[in-house]
């Protein structure tokens, strides 16, 4: 198993928290796992992304430029990634602020309403992690007890009383996308 | 088996200062290498160890507050990004001709002058060729995974003291900026009590004073001082190269690459070999003393050696002089923050020794 993942978005919607996430989530698995972020001063409004690979093997290059899957939060990153995506590979994305949708039909496709369903919940903030539990029903390579562990690993302690509300939220992305297929 | 976490690049180093039981970090920020600072801030290295943590007012005051850490025997640390380095390499000269142990370690960015903050491996010839006035070397490893960040932190003190010398850790933006899982070695107490035959912590009754100085101002004693630290290198091309050989059993091509070059080079050697091209890497791991004798004898069995660095061209002279002429050596890389992708590099290799 070798999973490369780019997730890309603006910067301050939780794009690199997702990623080490998932990478905790992976270590507790005993996968080797890497996370690659953009960084600098683009990470301040700007666009911000960052690249996890999960794999049962050491892993070589921390950068490649295709990706088994793609989790996109804004339509800059939408025209950039949605070409490096390897065939038969995933692309999951929030279709808020999304004016061009998706062309390829090489790739699985799966759009949800993360920002919506978060604010149903009243925590329009946690919308990544609707996002993040889609992708883990998606595709099933970490366990949803591992990802609440790497959860709790990467917030600090200062914002530990929130994890139930981000646990919900993952949850919730993954009964939409039950739901959905 | 040692402690787990998941790391950056840059906190590996930090903790492992910490464990390697150095006694001071003096240091002043600079993207992308600012976490090292902030990592020993955030573990109050006074409370966990008595490690001094300061930060000084330029990168030129925090090499000499190494240097004088340094003469009195204390395990020193200092790091920061290529503009801050070039500031510190005074200090390292200095520090070489006075034969002093420090750690330093360059998060290496695009220059030249201020360049850009984005990963880089073009401080190659500052870091191996001297960089500071004089004849002189650092020693210089190169991390290519967080877990070698990690290692190479108390590998560096071991060499520095056994050889006292300065020496660098050469990274770059990828390995400081990314996570990796990491096991953790287990923490060194400082030494509060050593070899007094160098340092210079007031004389003793027992002892003559110790004088700590890279300055003679008689020829004959000087050229004798620099020929016993040219000694000393020779002694580290012989005892302390370090490397490792990837996919090399069968080759007809073959990379040279270190620290985050060689990553990328590792995942082309896949995508090759699904194509039948038989390409293995070599990775320096100390750049001085370069595995120079190792490199000329895998040359002797491939039909062409690409050397792949996010530069314009720099380790590749040390490995054309490696290879003296007996086959083509050509270089391949990125510049000024770009970084070259694993197709990318099959593609180069290809291109320059198989399609022409």
């Amino acid at each position: 198993m070798n999973e490369e993942i780019i997730i890309a978005g603006f910067g301050g919607q939780g794009v690199l928290s997702m990623g080490k996430i998932l990478a905790y989530s992976g270590i507790m698995q005993k996968m080797e796992v890497s996370w690659m972020p953009s960084y600098g001063p683009e990470m301040r409004g700007g666009t911000a992304n960052v690249t996890v690979i999960l794999s049962d093997e050491r892993i070589s290059s921390p950068i490649v430029n295709q990706y088994d899957t793609a989790i996109i939060l804004n339509q800059q990153s939408m025209d950039k990634f949605e070409p490096t995506i390897k065939p038969g590979g995933l692309l999951l994305y929030d279709n808020n602020g999304i004016s061009r949708h998706p062309e390829r039909t090489d790739i699985t496709v799966c759009q949800i309403e993360a920002t919506k369903e978060a604010a149903k919940m009243g925590s329009s903030r946690t919308f990544n992690m609707v996002v993040l539990g889609a992708y883990i029903k998606l595709k099933p390579l970490v366990k949803l007890e591992n990802v609440i562990t790497g959860l709790e690993k990467s917030l600090p302690e200062r914002h530990h009383h929130l994890i139930p509300l981000n646990v919900d939220s993952i949850k919730r992305g993954m009964e939409l996308v039950a739901t959905q297929n | 088996m040692g402690e787990l976490r998941l790391m950056k690049g840059n906190e590996a180093i930090a903790e492992a200062a910490i464990r390697a039981g150095a006694d001071a970090y003096f240091g002043y920020p600079i993207t992308p290498q600012s976490e090292i600072m902030e990592y020993l801030a955030s573990q109050e290295t006074h409370k966990r160890t008595g490690m001094v943590l300061l930060q000084a007012e330029s990168e030129i005051a925090a090499i000499n507050m190494v240097y004088g850490a340094a003469s009195t025997g204390k395990k020193a640390i200092t790091s920061s990004s290529s503009p801050g380095i070039s500031l510190k390499m005074e200090g390292l000269s200095y520090m070489a001709g006075s034969e002093l142990p420090c750690v330093v370690v360059n998060v290496v960015r695009g220059g030249p002058g201020l360049g850009t903050i984005q990963p880089s491996q073009a401080d190659y010839f500052q870091a191996t060729k001297g960089g500071g006035h004089g004849d002189y070397h650092l020693i210089v490893l190169a991390p290519s995974s967080v877990q070698e960040m990690s290692d190479f932190v108390k590998l560096g003190f071991e060499l520095a003291f056994k050889y006292r010398n300065p020496v660098m850790i050469l990274s770059d933006g990828v390995i400081g900026q990314m996570m990796e899982k990491v096991e953790l070695f287990d923490p060194i107490p400082r030494v509060t009590e050593f070899d007094q035959s160098w340092v210079a912590t007031g004389k003793t009754p027992d002892r003559e004073r110790n004088i700590v100085t890279s300055l003679d101002l008689d020829p004959h004693k000087m050229e004798q001082h620099n020929r016993d630290i040219m000694a000393k290198y020779e002694r580290m091309k012989k005892e302390d190269v370090r490397y490792e050989e990837v996919d090399c059993d069968d080759i007809d091509y073959l990379f040279v690459a270190y620290g985050s070059s060689a990553r990328i080079c590792q995942k082309a050697i896949k995508l090759a070999r699904e194509e039948g091209i038989r390409v293995g890497l070599i990775r320096p791991i100390t750049l001085f003393p370069f595995p120079t004798k190792e490199i000329a004898h895998l040359g002797d069995r491939v039909k062409g050696i690409l050397s792949v660095e996010l530069n314009t061209g720099q380790m590749v002279e040390d490995v054309r002089l490696a290879i003296n002429g007996k086959v083509q050596v050509e270089h391949y890389g990125r510049v000024g923050g770009v970084i070259h992708s694993p197709i990318e590099l099959l593609e180069a290799l290809k291109k320059t020794f198989i399609t022409k």
